[in-house]
């Protein structure tokens, strides 16, 4: 049951040195906040898994907080490669991370397989290719009615799962709309999970039926972040800072303006410097002009 | 208008390929370009679909990834990944996927996943995303790309995406029952699998653009078809069209 807390809280109750956690978000809502104070919290030997790591992937990888990590797309999308797991990679700064490769189809079955609390998913893909020789995951099985031979990898059933919502109301039922990517998903596949959101309301209002709620009963803790997405940004609140991804290229080029950058802007800071971040990036129809 | 670009040659000579009917899966960059130019020209009603879920999407500027909210904002409908992967792309509901890479061999593989081995990479590249399906579910595979020796290679370093494997029967003997690439869209030319060997082999030079510019520009002796017509040179619609939707491209990204 949702216990609505601070981010602080939220994340020192829930994640522990050594979890496997999911930070999810397809370039929508992505926990920045949330991942920045896992980073201050000091936490280590994580196995993160996300489809997309992009900039706070790069961060956990940076400061050293990261043991593993499954993912499909590593890069900072539109803009580069991703420069500190590349040095991670490439020259063990600061430790070698270990790397479970898969593609999007992959990762986005099992995530779904573990929402549906199946230990496996099977989908037709990885054919010819050569991510199944360097990845001992992706196997195969047979369809038992045609023959056909189809992939198989594991279902992602992380101990936490971080994701950005919209809004939750007052007893922590979570609202989110517009791309949702596999946050549903990952949250019911996950043992626990942290929701930073843009606002708490007394009612979620009207919203349509269709619109993506995760009941409070599936939540574990939920934090009220306003701006916990950025540069990522929230449909309604506040646009993509996409500026800001092509200026992490440089921050992250190198190792020194890395950790100044971090030590400025996350170690030395906290959850509330997100709300001033897009303050003035806030869509209209949330302050009215006219 | 007869000042053009090979990259403007390129985006646009990928546009033309596409049609009004085309159900596209776009990648981001140069394919997203070409995209959005067939859709702002001669192929109004194109639906453009990008794997953070969003169908139909018909944004104002070029997205900086394939999740921005403009995308969400003018698509017809999004739908979560895992829908958008098991339903639309597997499902077969896409009828051109359009993919770029970092090396690409003479018939059609994409590497975008490592230069050099793969546990100790001279460049760790982003990985395959939703390419590895992409090239074998949507119904066949457009692919753009400039030409340079270090991205057309003789042998991939990884293989990320199926092309053609090493020849004709690669992709059916891999349990692969769609098209592959059947066009390569580059700076200098437009190439075409041959239907034979289905090695990529140039149909189509840019204006300007000579044999030996293609011969300097990949890693293995490059085939020509019998007969290499000229690309048509960019319409003054087609430049202009680029030229404007690249422009507040730039100034919404960089936030001015």
């Amino acid at each position: 049951m949702a216990t609505i807390l601070s981010l602080k809280d939220a994340v020192a109750r829930n994640i522990h040195d050594g979890d496997s956690i999911a930070f999810e978000g397809f370039t929508h809502l992505i926990p920045h906040a949330a991942a920045h104070e896992v980073i201050r919290q000091g936490r280590k030997d994580l196995t993160v898994m996300r489809m997309t790591p992009d900039i706070i992937y790069d961060q956990l990888i940076g400061m050293g907080c990261v043991k593993k990590m499954i993912f499909a797309f590593a890069g900072n999308p539109g803009v580069g490669l991703l420069r500190r797991l590349r040095d991670s990679v490439e020259n063990g700064w600061p430790h070698r991370i270990e790397l479970e490769e898969h593609s999007h189809a992959a990762m986005a079955n099992a995530y779904e397989a573990g929402a549906a609390g199946l230990p496996c998913a099977v989908f037709r893909g990885y054919r010819g290719v050569d991510l199944p020789k360097v990845n001992a995951n992706i196997k195969t099985l047979t369809c038992p009615f045609t023959g056909e031979e189809l992939a198989a990898v594991p279902s992602l059933r992380p101990d936490v799962a971080v994701i950005h919502a919209l809004k939750a109301d007052r007893k922590g039922n979570v609202f989110l709309e517009g791309i949702t990517g596999v946050q549903k998903e990952a949250v019911l596949a996950a043992k626990r999970s942290i929701v930073t959101v843009e606002d708490i309301v007394d009612d979620l209002g009207p919203v349509s039926s269709n619109a993506t709620v995760l009941p409070r009963w599936t939540v574990t803790a939920v934090a009220k972040v306003p701006g916990g997405a950025h540069p990522s940004y929230a449909q309604g609140y506040y646009p993509r800072d996409n500026a800001f991804y092509i200026a992490w290229d440089a921050i992250s080029a190198d190792r020194d303006r890395f950790q100044a950058w971090m030590r400025d802007n996350v170690l030395n800071a906290g959850p509330d410097v997100f709300a001033e971040r897009v303050s003035s990036r806030n869509s209209a129809h949330l302050e009215p002009t006219a | 208008m007869s000042d053009f670009t090979p990259s403007e040659m390129m985006t646009i000579a990928a546009a033309r390929a596409l049609s009004n009917d085309d159900v596209c899966f776009v990648g981001i960059g140069a394919p997203s370009a070409a995209c959005n130019l067939a859709r702002l020209t001669h192929a109004p009603d194109i639906t453009l679909i990008y794997e953070s879920g969003t169908i139909g999407t018909a944004p104002d500027v070029l997205p900086l990834s394939i999740g921005d909210g403009e995308l969400c904002d003018t698509a017809l409908t999004t739908v979560s990944v895992p829908e958008m992967f098991r339903y639309w792309l597997q499902g077969g509901r896409i009828t051109v996927g359009f993919l770029g890479g970092a090396q690409i061999d003479r018939f059609g593989n994409l590497n975008t996943t490592v230069v050099g081995d793969y546990n100790t990479p001279k460049v760790r590249l982003p990985g395959g995303g939703g390419a590895p399906e992409i090239a074998i579910s949507s119904d066949e595979v457009f692919i753009t790309m400039k030409q340079s020796l270090r991205g057309f290679v003789d042998k991939l370093d990884f293989v990320t995406s199926f092309g053609h494997g090493a020849g004709p029967d690669d992709r059916a003997n891999a349990g692969i029952t769609t098209k592959g690439p059947t066009r390569l869209i580059t700076d200098l030319a437009v190439w075409r699998p041959d239907p034979a060997t289905r090695e990529f082999t140039v149909t189509s030079l840019h204006p300007g653009v000579s044999r030996r510019d293609i011969e300097d520009t990949v890693g293995w002796t490059p085939k020509f078809a019998d007969s290499v017509e000229e690309t048509p040179a960019p319409t003054s619609e087609e430049l202009t069209v680029l030229r404007d939707i690249h422009a507040r491209t730039r100034a919404a990204h960089t936030g001015t």
